[in-house]
């Protein structure tokens, strides 16, 4: 049974020949036809070139153990370009796109081992909370398939929860990669800005994207990471601060540390059962000698209106290139009419959300308005980033709630845009400020659906989520469950 | 009325760096179309601009060299609109904080030396090309030129006529080829320059109503651009009419500027710093450093040769409007120390020959150790001036130094006084008709004389002393007479 393994257990297996790696990948593939057509998570299955690197492998199993990640099984979120592999990013306008070269952490990745199974869906262009928003169709929670998996990487949280697929990349923006970690069980982290390469991630917000790892367990997702972070030449905001040993460092002790319990995030209309679980984490890290401490975060409620400015105006621009003149749909190629052209291209090939932020962002940068909108936008942004500086002089991490809500029915806040944006107000606050967040899954709540909680850290120290999550899963004796499928 | 006009220039240079301003391409010229791009210039999804770090460094040498102050932080804006030749359909370029702000450029007028005003520097990236199907209606894009590093320099609007205009581009132009940033190439589009005009009588302070004129690519075409626009905005403000605020684009073919897009229909280009790129740091130890490399500019080396070399001003211009030449002349000066028969050598027989050949003093087949042989030899009289020359035609086919030249066809000029004693009495005896004439009065006859000297010597005797000669013979022989 594959759906459980993690990358430990899996590469245990391979490495003692107890099966082949072209088995693991045809079981992973077979899980995939059969499970697919019900949750929507791969938008393409990239299975030839998948059983061609395993059979590389299998004719020469020492190349297994030389590399980190030989061998090992990943799914990639359908914004991040994978050469030869169709990368869609969720929108009809990149349809067909078959990008020429791959993304810097594909490459990471590739180069360690990992096979690519597929790419995932998630909301066009990342612009959303349910994964919804997909020129292909909505991905469906493994956990209740009226439910949605969260977004926009939700194609990635199904595939690892509902065990097509042991890892996955994601991207994070406002939430994307914490919101759907938690509407699906796994564990998922946004790194701190600048410590894995954009370089080849279809921009969304670019002073905002990141590229994090999502996996059952707390070690595939330090494992990953492990592989991806570190500066890169083809990506000017990445940053050179050393790449800490997150494996290695994982089960330090992390009794002298203290975590943080920001009010601002338990002032909300939270879910009880959201509630009660974070009320006991708090308690189970205390019992591990942890120390927690009440902190203010001040400026935690103007994160929503910072980000809805800040993300649409960056995307307006970073969609441009989408004109039908390079690569991607072209509509009305007939006519000899560019304005036209132009038009007609964007008008078929963006989905309703993307043109709402495409409009909102276009508005907040007009002349005349920039000052009011971008610009003040921008300064409320360094408000929260020093309220995160403030609080981390008092905490190693704090422990906040992922959403306020379980996750929805499918169609129940696709029509509703502002009470959808309300879903990622835990979560854009880290984002604006550019920290390191981690989703942890705890239990199952009275509705079987995954509860958890969200740590967030200072900026680069990921090892510091990491540690803390493994320790709490180490105390609650952790054992990650796929859902009856 | 009298009118007066107002005129600031906007130039777009073109770097000569290797790679293009964010991504690996070569930025060769005349490749075939699209051969010069990758992912990055095609602005194709997920790619990334990593500036190009010479590009900075050519950005802050001409910041030195037109005294401008240089931004600590420099941040890259884009500035966002819709044309099939810009891949992302925005243009990477900067907008709040320039490299380079409040500089002044010294230009030569009629009147004298003036300050030229720069307002701004900034680095920008080129657009690629479109190519109009002309029978179809179709178009091609050609993106070797996308991603091409440019500077944007802003003049303030302190020029006031065609030919001060003239001047400044003229005096920049000079500035980026000295600084070996860019080759000023107007014909291929390296060196362009827009102009925003306005008119308004003399004495008025205020600004009248501006136009901006574009694609204006020869100097011959922005002094008859300025001087159209000048003509038609005096001939609306005197009809009193209102020039409107627009921009033109100047029809060289027939002579005119013709309205393109008023203020009203102008983009909001919804400039915003890029996510993508870092603010740059530009510290002090890095000015310094470019600082040092910076050569010796047009303006002030002419002076010096001026000053120096005791040249006149002319000579001073020629030799200094091109880098090398001027390098060439303080090379040859420095192995003979006559400047102004330097100077004389180079412009008159150098230069021509190179200019009939198309060529510039880089491809000279004499070098200027070479020359300043030839140079000495003339000096010292072992050749004659008009030797010299056929020498020199000899020198610039063969490549061949003067003296293996001299010594090869036996030029060396005759300055043995009893050898050409003894022609001078030969040339005398064989003309006993021209003596004659000589001495009843008729001096003239002495050129005569020395034109056979030269003949039974193959031109090799030394004039002078066959002149000396012929007069104290022919002195004698009318002594004698007497
Ligand atoms: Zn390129």
């Amino acid at each position: 049974m594959v759906a459980k393994l993690g990358i430990k257990e899996l590469r245990k297996g391979l490495l003692k020949g107890e099966f082949t790696v072209r088995e693991i990948v045809e079981s992973y593939f077979e899980r995939i036809e059969r499970l697919n057509p019900r949750i929507n998570a791969f938008i393409t299955v990239s299975r030839d070139m998948a059983i061609e690197q395993a059979l590389k492998f299998d004719e020469n199993p020492h190349s297994i153990r030389e590399k980190p990640l030989g061998g090992v099984p990943i799914a990639i979120k359908d914004c991040l370009c994978t050469q030869g592999i169709k990368t869609t990013c969720g929108s009809k306008i990149l349809q067909n796109f078959v990008p020429p070269y791959d993304a810097t952490c594909v490459k990471r990745l590739k180069e360690a081992g990992a096979i690519i199974v597929g790419k995932t869906n998630m909301d066009e262009f990342a612009m959303g909370s349910s994964t919804e928003h997909s020129a292909f169709g909505p991905t469906r929670n493994p956990w209740d398939i009226e439910r949605v998996p969260g977004g926009s990487s939700g194609g990635s949280a199904a595939a690892v929860a509902s065990g097509m697929v042991p890892v996955a990349l994601g991207t994070d923006t406002g939430g994307s990669i914490r919101q759907p970690a938690s509407f699906c069980g796994i564990v998922g982290l946004k790194p701190t800005y600048g410590r894995v390469s954009r370089y080849g991630l279809v921009a969304f917000a670019s002073s905002l994207d990141q590229v994090g790892p999502m996996g059952k367990r707390v070690d595939d997702v330090a494992m990953l990471l492990q592989i991806i972070a570190g500066r890169d030449d083809f990506d000017a905001t990445s940053v050179s601060i050393a790449v800490d040993k997150y494996c290695d460092n994982l089960n330090d002790r992390i009794n002298d540390m203290v975590i943080g319990i920001p009010k601002e995030y338990f002032s909300h209309k939270i879910d009880p059962e959201i509630q009660q679980a974070i009320e006991e984490a708090i308690g189970i890290f205390e019992s591990i000698g942890v120390k927690t401490v009440q902190v203010s975060l001040p400026h935690t409620d103007y994160g929503v209106a910072a980000y809805y400015i800040i993300a649409p105006a960056e995307a307006s621009s970073n969609l441009e290139r989408y004109d039908g003149v390079k690569y991607g749909l072209r509509s009305n190629p007939d006519k000899a009419d560019l304005t036209e052209m132009y038009l007609k291209t964007r008008a078929e090939g963006f989905g309703p959300e993307v043109k709402r932020r495409i409009m909102l962002g276009t508005y907040v940068l007009s002349a005349g308005y920039y000052e009011a909108y971008y610009k003040k936008a921008s300064q409320v942004r360094a408000l929260i980033k020093q309220d995160f500086d403030l609080a981390f002089k008092k905490c190693d991490a704090l422990i906040t709630p992922v959403t306020p809500s379980p996750p929805f029915k499918i169609g129940e806040k696709v029509d509703d845009p502002l009470e959808m944006y309300l879903n990622d107000i835990f979560t854009l606050p880290a984002s604006l400020a550019g920290v390191p967040g981690i989703s942890i899954p705890y239990k199952l709540n009275s509705s079987g659906i995954p509860v958890g909680f969200q740590l967030i850290g200072p900026h680069f120290q990921e090892s510091t989520l990491l540690k803390l999550a493994k320790a709490f899963h180490r105390e609650i004796e952790y054992n990650p469950e796929i859902p009856e499928l | 009325m009298n009118y007066e006009a107002v005129i600031g220039l906007e130039v777009h240079i073109q770097l000569l760096t290797n790679t293009k301003m964010f991504c690996g391409c070569s930025t060769k010229f005349g490749m075939p179309p699209n051969t010069n791009v990758c992912p990055i210039c095609l602005g194709m999804p997920g790619v990334l601009p990593v500036p190009n770090k010479k590009a900075i460094e050519f950005a802050i040498r001409l910041a030195l060299a037109t005294n401008c102050t240089i931004s600590p932080v420099n941040q890259f804006a884009r500035k966002n609109y819709f044309y099939p030749d810009l891949p992302k359909n925005y243009q990477i370029s900067q907008y709040e904080l320039p490299i380079a702000e409040n500089g002044w450029l010294e230009i030569e007028t009629k009147n004298g030396a003036r300050k030229i005003g720069i307002v701004r520097i900034h680095m920008e990236e080129d657009a690629g090309k479109l190519i109009h199907d002309e029978n179809k209606p179709l178009s091609y894009v050609d993106f070797n030129r996308a991603g091409v590093p440019l500077l944007e320099i802003v003049s303030q609007p302190d020029i006031r006529t065609p030919e001060e205009a003239t001047s400044y581009l003229k005096t920049l132009r000079d500035i980026v080829v000295y600084l070996d940033i860019c080759d000023g190439n107007m014909e291929e589009g390296s060196f362009r320059c827009d102009a925003n005009i306005s008119v308004r009588p003399i004495g008025q302070k205020e600004l009248g109503v501006k136009t901006e004129l574009k694609n204006i690519n020869s100097f011959k075409n922005i002094q008859k651009a300025l001087e159209f626009e000048i003509r038609r905005q005096t001939a609306l403000l005197e009809r009193g009419e209102e020039v409107i605020q627009e921009t033109r684009l100047w029809d060289p073919a027939k002579g005119i500027t013709v309205g393109m897009r008023t203020k009203e229909e102008a983009h909001d280009y919804r400039y915003f710093p890029d996510p993508d790129l870092v603010p740059i740091a530009i510290d002090k130890s890095w000015i310094e450093e470019i600082e040092k490399t910076l050569p010796e500019l047009p303006g002030p080396k002419r002076k010096r040769f001026v000053q120096q070399y005791k040249l006149p001003e002319y000579d001073a211009e020629v030799l200094t409007s091109d880098k090398n030449l001027a390098n060439f002349f303080e090379e040859v000066v420095s192995l003979f120390p006559k400047p102004k028969m330097v100077s004389n050598w180079i412009m008159s027989e150098l230069l021509r020959k190179l200019n009939e050949e198309g060529c510039s003093i880089s491809d000279s087949t004499i070098s200027a150790s070479n020359l300043a042989e030839l140079l000495e030899l003339i000096d010292d009289q072992t050749i004659s001036g008009k030797i010299a020359k056929s020498v020199f035609e000899e020198m610039y086919e063969t490549g061949k130094r003067a003296s293996t030249i001299v010594e090869e066809k036996g030029l060396k000029q005759v300055t043995d006084a009893d050898f050409l004693e003894k022609v001078v009495s030969e040339v005398i005896k064989e003309n006993p008709k021209e003596v004659e004439k000589y001495l009843k009065g008729a001096e003239k006859v002495i050129g005569f004389f020395v034109g056979q000297v030269m003949k039974k010597t193959q031109g090799k005797a030394n004039p002078r002393l066959v002149n000396e000669l012929l007069r104290n013979k022919l002195k004698e022989i009318k002594n004698d007479s007497v």
